[in-house]
């Protein structure tokens, strides 16, 4: 696996000469391209509304990002390998109200106890997709559609109707919306740890390498001898911790929490990814995009309302900007494969 | 090796026989299992209910039948019924005659699919991204268009179309459309060259290309048609329930889907018959209802839609994985 990522490390550089500059630039290293983006986001809005860039809008920003941003390096994961995890939008919910029960159960329980619960509870809607796919031979995108409703359905049933408030969660959980360090709210931070340490694992390590060797070519990866079923288990595995997680976070953004809770994020997340330049036919992607993709659909849903734009225009525009995600992305990919190609044949 | 193909692909085939029957028997199942359930069901009323309840689900998994067995997903067909509802009001409120107002909408769906179907075709964009996008595109555009009002002034000679039934039948006149249509689909599907080329584009598409079908032709042809039986879809649920709304419609891409799958249409294309399908939603129909009949929250039921989507891949699958244990027993039988 090492020498896979050797290799690919090798071909960038050779490739780069045969691209005008710019292209080359952006082709190389999407992130740089969204990074790009992000910034002059932000500068135009500025620019456009001087108010836009105060601390409250940056901290809004943030904290709405993270739960999406975390749940898009989840998907990431699992979109690498040629699959895709739609339950996560049922597995926040029934984490969301399962963490805020056992509040109401328990209404000392320690922070820490908290988040492990909302994991341990996301592990387990993890696991049930692990088995079904890697097992059960359910192709992926059939049994997470069928875990979102059976997840959900679930959800309905558990609550009936009820919801948890905010008045039930003690104080030191609320604080994790609420409280900062260093002015950058414990939410963000929490997010920020996961992203890094699921960034580092994607990159650096021989687990996280396979990845993309399973999304490259599923056949090729297991002719290699990489436990490929082993591997995608451990894919919807941490995309439900995260859910879970990310649901338990939820509650102490939101405080109110019923049967409804994040119906329909799935999209918003894959959407968020798609931006993010992760291929949703596996193989690419990087936890730094998916979170740049997420940031940049979260800057421009406030930036809408800043800049006093109908709100019923945000979910147009964030659909056109996720086609030309999209299209750019492949054509700018496919246009890389042949200059490569013809630089191999004649090179 | 080529054998080896063969022979692993012969048991699946007839599985995929046997699912349709399986469907068959589960819908008789469900019927009996109605009746047991509350006295009312049985009644005409109730009947056209579930028929009515699953007019526009129909509709539209018609042609995502045809999409998926061509290895294809259309993810934005309830986002094309929203923005479809919403530019009727739009159009009604402009003052337009009603029969012109339904035909700018048709051509407006038909437009929403062209444009799906040239990122898939043109630019070679994978349909499931593409997809997700004009899903949210097509929602906002419906919001765009009507904002959170609704327009609810449709003339009552229309709207009483959605109330209606055929003759003195149970069956509602809005689902008439559906066997009409359904019929068109079955025959086209089953009994056209060019339904069998959706098969074999599905099974293999540069073999289709190499063996003489204008791939990209049908393909675009086809998500255009979705548009337009979206947005005929979208007129039979605004004038079902009086109302154009940005909103109506939201979430119904899963449950199409949904049924679809169910119905024994292969997620990789290249397998299915349409006949599944109906039987599928038929049966989803039934025991929605069923279960709404005896106080069973409606969201709480997407438990059943789920467990029936799974069991649609995992008994084909274990019934094949007992089959290949069987084949192999003689083997082992022989060795001992």
């Amino acid at each position: 696996m090492t020498l896979h990522a050797d290799t690919m490390h090798q071909a960038k550089p050779t490739v780069a000469p045969a691209l005008p500059g710019w292209l080359a630039h952006l082709a190389k290293s999407r992130e740089t391209a969204l990074f790009v983006v992000l910034v002059a986001l932000i500068a135009c809005t500025g620019l456009a509304r001087p108010q836009f860039l105060n601390l409250q809008n940056l901290r809004d920003v943030l904290l709405n990002v993270s739960i999406v941003g975390l749940l898009t390096a989840g998907m990431t994961v699992v979109m690498l390998m040629r699959h895709i995890d739609l339950s996560i939008g049922s597995v926040v919910g029934i984490s969301a109200y399962g963490v805020g029960s056992i509040f109401v159960a328990f209404p000392h329980m320690p922070v820490v106890i908290a988040l492990a619960a909302g994991i341990a509870i996301g592990l387990v809607a993890g696991a049930l997709n692990a088995v079904l796919v890697a097992i059960g031979r359910v192709p992926s995108l059939v049994a997470t559609l069928s875990t979102l409703y059976i997840f959900r359905g679930a959800d309905y049933a558990w609550v009936s109707g009820g919801q948890i408030n905010a008045s039930s969660l003690p104080e030191a959980f609320s604080k994790l919306a609420t409280g900062s360090m260093l002015g950058i709210p414990t939410l963000a931070l929490i997010a920020a740890a996961v992203l890094t340490g699921l960034g580092i694992y994607l990159k650096q390590f021989r687990g996280g390498r396979e990845h993309y060797a399973i999304g490259s070519n599923p056949e090729a990866a297991r002719l290699a001898g990489i436990a490929v079923e082993r591997r995608v288990m451990g894919g919807f595995l941490i995309s439900g911790a995260i859910a879970g997680l990310a649901g338990a976070l939820w509650l102490a953004r939101f405080g109110t929490v019923d049967a409804s809770t994040a119906k329909g994020i799935e999209l918003q997340v894959v959407a968020a990814a798609v931006v993010g330049s992760v291929a949703i036919n596996g193989g690419a992607g990087t936890i730094l995009g998916a979170t740049l993709g997420s940031l940049v659909l979260g800057v421009i849903s406030i930036a809408l309302v800043v800049l006093r734009v109908s709100p019923f225009w945000e979910q147009a525009i964030q659909g056109a900007l996720i086609v030309a995600a999209v299209a750019v992305d492949t054509l700018l990919a496919r246009s890389l494969a042949k200059r490569m190609m013809r630089k191999r044949d004649h090179g | 090796m080529a054998n080896a193909g063969r022979s692993a692909k012969a048991p699946r085939r007839s599985v995929h026989l046997t699912w349709e029957v399986l469907l068959t028997v589960i819908l008789a199942g469900s019927l009996a299992f109605g009746r047991l359930l509350s006295p009312v069901f049985a009644n005409p009323d109730n009947l056209g209910n579930v028929l009515l309840d699953i007019t526009e689900i129909s509709l539209m998994a018609l042609p995502m039948t045809f999409i998926i067995v061509m290895a294809e997903i259309d993810l934005s067909v309830a986002s094309v019924l929203g923005a479809s509802s919403a530019l009727m009001g739009v159009l009604w409120h402009m003052g337009l005659p009603m029969p012109v107002v339904m035909a700018l909408v048709i051509v407006g769906g038909a437009a929403a699919g062209l444009l799906n179907g040239w990122l898939v075709v043109r630019l070679e964009l994978p349909s499931l991204a593409v997809t997700i996008g004009t899903l949210a595109l097509f929602r906002g555009l419906a919001y765009v268009l009507l904002g959170d009002r609704a327009v609810a002034d449709f003339p009552t000679s229309y709207t009483a179309f959605g109330m209606d039934t055929l003759g003195s039948s149970f069956i509602p006149l809005p689902f008439t459309i559906v066997i009409v249509a359904a019929a068109l689909f079955g025959i086209v599907l089953h009994a056209t060259p060019l339904g069998r080329s959706l098969y074999a584009i599905g099974a293999n598409a540069s073999a289709a290309r190499f063996s003489g079908i204008d791939v990209k032709k049908i393909k675009l042809r086809l998500f255009v048609l979705s548009g337009l039986v979206s947005a005929i879809a979208g007129i039979i649920f605004t004038l079902r329930f009086t109302s154009a709304r940005g909103d109506n419609g939201e979430g119904f891409e899963l449950a199409v889907i949904a049924a679809v799958l169910f119905g024994g249409v292969s997620i990789f294309g290249g397998r299915g018959s349409l006949y599944g399908v109906l039987l599928s939603l038929l049966i989803v129909g039934i025991l929605r209802n069923a279960l709404t009949l005896v106080d069973v929250s409606s969201e709480t039921l997407t438990i059943v839609t789920g467990l029936l989507l799974l069991s649609s891949v995992l008994i084909p699958n274990f019934v094949a994985l007992r089959r290949a244990r069987k084949d192999r027993l003689p083997v082992a039988a022989a060795k001992r």
